[in-house]
Parts: structure tokens; sequence; C-alpha cells
């Protein structure tokens, strides 16, 4: 169990605590103040390289990160891969070794192969290793984005002082989560975060989209969609990631909408205060209802500007305090 | 006298324990008091004065200047809050501070900026102060108000403003705040 990613990787979400989820999601506050300022820019990572490598397409996450350290100074080597010596048959271990040969103190790795992150991490043990997103098996920062987003949302609907509430909002807090269960490392970090913190976590889709026991990540089998809708404070809908096959796994995309989209009509079955959630990008008309997708019970606009402050914080509290790179 | 005295410690997680009471509530306030009327007669248009206290140490003075300020000048001067961990010069060399929030309620463009702080020491946290000053505009001219000034400065650094000068031993530690200042060391319970 790891109780503070001070100086640490940030590999999983499943292996952090409460105190250590809670520490990012309090810094992140400040992170946020940072980034309504006219000045968005402070020099907390002065002098740190931060290499950016995305073996799998990702415009928004990339964007996000890149955003994240250019805003606390760091300067950012960004390997394109489509360009690369990777297309060339360059194994990981290569290419890291490469760019670690530049100097480096990080490196935000997004991969397609699951545990892709963690080897990283035995290459170079002198590098801060940021998990972007690593095949079907996790990606933290969006767990922690999502995390930070309700918490930011309750607490402001009741008065409260976020970095006060602490977890407090996530006790009894009840989730339900949508869709492509199986393929998804969002919902696989999204259940770790949400249940470190003391929420219910329930998980609904087609039986070919959802893993063989939710059991073992602490979520459980909502039995009845409909009746789970009614249940949550907290809808998280998953992106059908065709990219990866999914519609093999559903008769069409018309029948997914018909059994587990979020259509207007089944909006209306949640309780008047729930929040609805998506990591995007969204199929509108797919998974949500376009109209829902924009109404006011939809945070999902927050999650995407959520996304610097809680990278930041990350990066900041990973690779600061730490010798430099020599 | 021994005394544990409790404070919001954000620089490693030491316990202050305290040897002794060097000033008690009554002489803080009356030093508070002394440093505002300082402020009037240095500052006599208090219209473009903005207090800005560091987090988190400095907020509580802050906060008894700026009533101090309103009954003595006569008007309403608005009090900042800074942050100043992401602008240290010696985040690699100590565990990572935990932020706190920072509103500074205006652009400082022009404006006569009063930084106030608890303990003057080396005056790196002063010097982060400045760096971080410089994102919300450039002052006309900012001034020094802290609590205690104990010496041991690595950078030219002098305050404007002082409750107490306090000659003290760079091993010993000094707390300030409304309610007392007292030296003592830090170290584990």
């Amino acid at each position: 169990m790891i109780e503070t990613i001070r100086g640490q990787n940030l590999l999983s979400l499943n292996d952090l605590s409460k105190d250590a989820i809670i520490e990012i999601l309090n810094e992140a506050e400040s992170f946020v103040e940072v980034n309504e300022r006219a000045i968005k820019k402070v020099p907390a990572l002065k002098g740190r390289v931060v290499a950016s490598l995305f073996f799998e397409e990702s415009t928004r996450t990339r964007l996000s990160f890149e955003t994240a350290a250019k805003r606390l100074s760091a300067d950012v080597l960004s390997l394109a891969v489509a360009s690369s010596s990777v297309k060339k048959g360059e194994s990981l271990r290569d290419t890291i070794a490469t760019v670690d040969a530049l100097g480096i103190d990080a490196v935000v790795l997004r991969h397609a192969s699951s545990g892709a992150a963690e080897q990283v991490s035995r290459y170079v043990p002198h590098v801060r290793v940021v998990n972007a997103g690593d095949g079907q098996h996790q990606h933290p920062t969006q767990g922690l984005l999502d995390a930070f987003t309700i918490r930011q949302t309750l607490a402001e609907r009741r008065g409260l002082d976020p970095i006060a509430s602490g977890a407090t909002l996530f006790e009894g807090l009840k989730v339900l989560i949508v869709g492509d269960i199986r393929h998804s490392r969002v919902a696989r970090s999204d259940i770790a975060a949400y249940t470190t913190l003391g929420a219910e976590v329930r998980v609904a889709g087609p039986p070919t989209l959802l893993p063989q026991s939710v059991a073992q990540w602490g979520a459980t089998l909502a039995p009845n969609f409909e009746e789970a809708l009614r249940w949550a404070d907290v809808v998280g809908l998953l992106r059908l990631q065709r990219e990866r096959g999914t519609e093999s796994f559903v008769p069409t995309l018309n029948e997914y909408t018909t059994t587990f989209g979020l259509t207007q009509e089944r909006a209306s079955l949640l309780k008047p205060g729930a929040l609805i959630m998506h990591p995007g990008p969204m199929n509108r008309g797919v998974e949500v209802d376009s109209k829902v997708a924009d109404g006011p019970q939809a945070i999902i606009r927050r999650q995407v500007s959520n996304g610097v402050p809680v990278r930041m914080a990350v990066l900041y509290l990973s690779i600061a305090g730490l010798g430099r790179a020599k | 006298m021994d005394q544990h005295v409790q404070r919001q410690d954000h620089s490693g997680g030491l316990a202050f324990i305290a040897k002794s009471e060097l000033l008690n509530a009554d002489e803080v306030a009356r030093a508070l008091k002394r440093m505002a009327h300082e402020i009037v007669e240095r500052n006599l248009n208090l219209e473009n004065v903005v207090l800005v206290a560091v987090q988190r140490g400095g907020v509580p003075f802050g906060q008894v200047l700026q009533g101090l300020l309103a009954d003595i000048g006569g008007q309403a001067i608005a009090l900042g809050l800074l942050d100043v961990s992401f602008y240290r010069d010696d985040l690699d060399q100590r565990p990572v501070p935990t932020s706190a929030a920072t509103s500074i309620p205006s652009s400082l463009e022009e404006k006569t900026v009063i930084l106030v702080d608890d303990v003057l020491f080396t005056g790196r946290t002063i010097r982060a102060a400045f760096t971080a000053l410089s994102d919300w505009g450039r002052p006309r001219v900012v001034q020094l108000a802290v609590m205690v000034d104990r010496g041991h400065r690595e950078l030219p650094i002098r305050p404007d403003y002082v409750g107490k000068n306090l000659p003290s031993s760079r091993d010993e530690a000094i707390v300030a705040q409304i309610d007392g200042v007292w030296i003592g060391t830090r170290g584990a319970q």
C-alpha cells in the first residue's frame, strides 16, 4: 500500500491508500486556483524534464498532461510515435533508454499493453513514471480527476470546503458504472478510487462486456439497470471502444443504446441530484443521449477542465522534492 | 515554562516543543497596533494599499492588521492570501510542502503591497513571495511586515515593520501566533 505519491511513481490506483488519494485531491485544489490566474504558470518544476511518451493515440490526455507539465514550468519532451523509430521496430526498452539518455526526471506513458508503465519503471528506476493509461489495466489520473470532480461538485452543492471535507462526501455514496467494464482501464481506476474513498460501486452492461468477476475489484453487479439508475447518486458512463473491437461484443450499436444507453427516458429515472459523468470522447446517441449529455445533471465538461489541475498535482507531488536528473 | 504549542505544521511534520514564552497575547496585540500605526504613517494614501498574507503563518496577522488599519485609517483594506510552495528555491532539498489556498483580490499593478508573515528567518519564503507577486502585476512598491525578525538572513531582504526583533540561535525554533510568541525546539514528541 502506497501512503503518499511524494517522490513515487503513479502506476495504478489499486495500491494507493485513502490518504494518498486525498493528498492528491487536496493539492489539485491549489492548482485549480493557479489555472484561474491570468498567468497560469508556477515555477515548481523549473529545470525538470518530463518525457511524454504516447505509444497509443490520445489527443486529449496527452494535451492535458503536457499542459500540466508546462504550467509547472517543466520542459516537455514529446515523442510522436507515428514518426518515431518505434515504427521501425525499436523495442520499448530501447526507446526508453534513448529518451533517458537525454536526461529526464519523469515519464508520462500511454501504451496499449497492460503493465507497460510498471515495466518502464523497472527499466529506469531513477525516473518517476506516471501511467497515462496502459492497455486494459489502469488509467490512474482519470480515476483521480473523476473522484476530484465528484468531491468538488458535491462540496459546492452543500457549501463545504472540499479540502476540509476529506473523504466524507464519498462515505456511502452510490456509484453506478455503465458500459464496457471488461475492456475499460477507466472503470478499473474509477472503481479503485471510489471504493478506497468509501463509496459503494455497482456496474451494469451487456454480459459480454462484463469481466469474469467484478467482486475482485470491490464492485458488485447491478441485476437490473433501471433499478440501479434509481439507486445511484453518480452514474459513470463508459465509451464503447470501437477501436478495440467492442462492436463484436454487442449485436449492434443500436441494440446497445436500446438496452444500456442513457436515453432521456432512462435519465428521468435518476434522482434529481444524481450526477452523470463520461470520460470522453463521447459517442453521442450511443452511450448517452445528446440532450442528457448537455443537461444540468451532466458534469462532463467539469471532468475535462479538472484534468489539468489534477495532473499538475500528480506531477508536482511525484517529481518535486527529488534530486535533479543526473 | 514547559508548554506544548499547537500549530498547523507544514515544515516536515516535526512537533514544536516550547521552552519559554517570549511575548504574551497582550504584547503581540500591542506590537500589531504599533505596526498598523507605522503603516498608516508611511502610506498616507491607504487607498492603494493591499495586504498580502503569506500562508499559513502570516494569515492570522494579516487579518488582525486588516481590522486595525480599517479602525485607524478609516478605510477598508483588501487582504490577499498567498501560498509560496510552488515558488520555493529549495523544493528539491526538503519534503514537498503541502500547499494552501491562494486568493489575490485584484491585480496588484501599481499597488502598494504589504506582505505579512509571522517569522522572518532566512528570507527565502519572502524571496519566493516576490516571484509569486509579479504574476499579479507590477506593484508600485512592496513592503514587508513581520511579527518576529529572528535574524540569520541568507538573502538581502529586510522588513519595513517588525513586531519584535528576537536574536536567536539557528538551532532554535520560534513560533509566533496571535496568542503569543515562543522559543523552543523542533523534534519528535
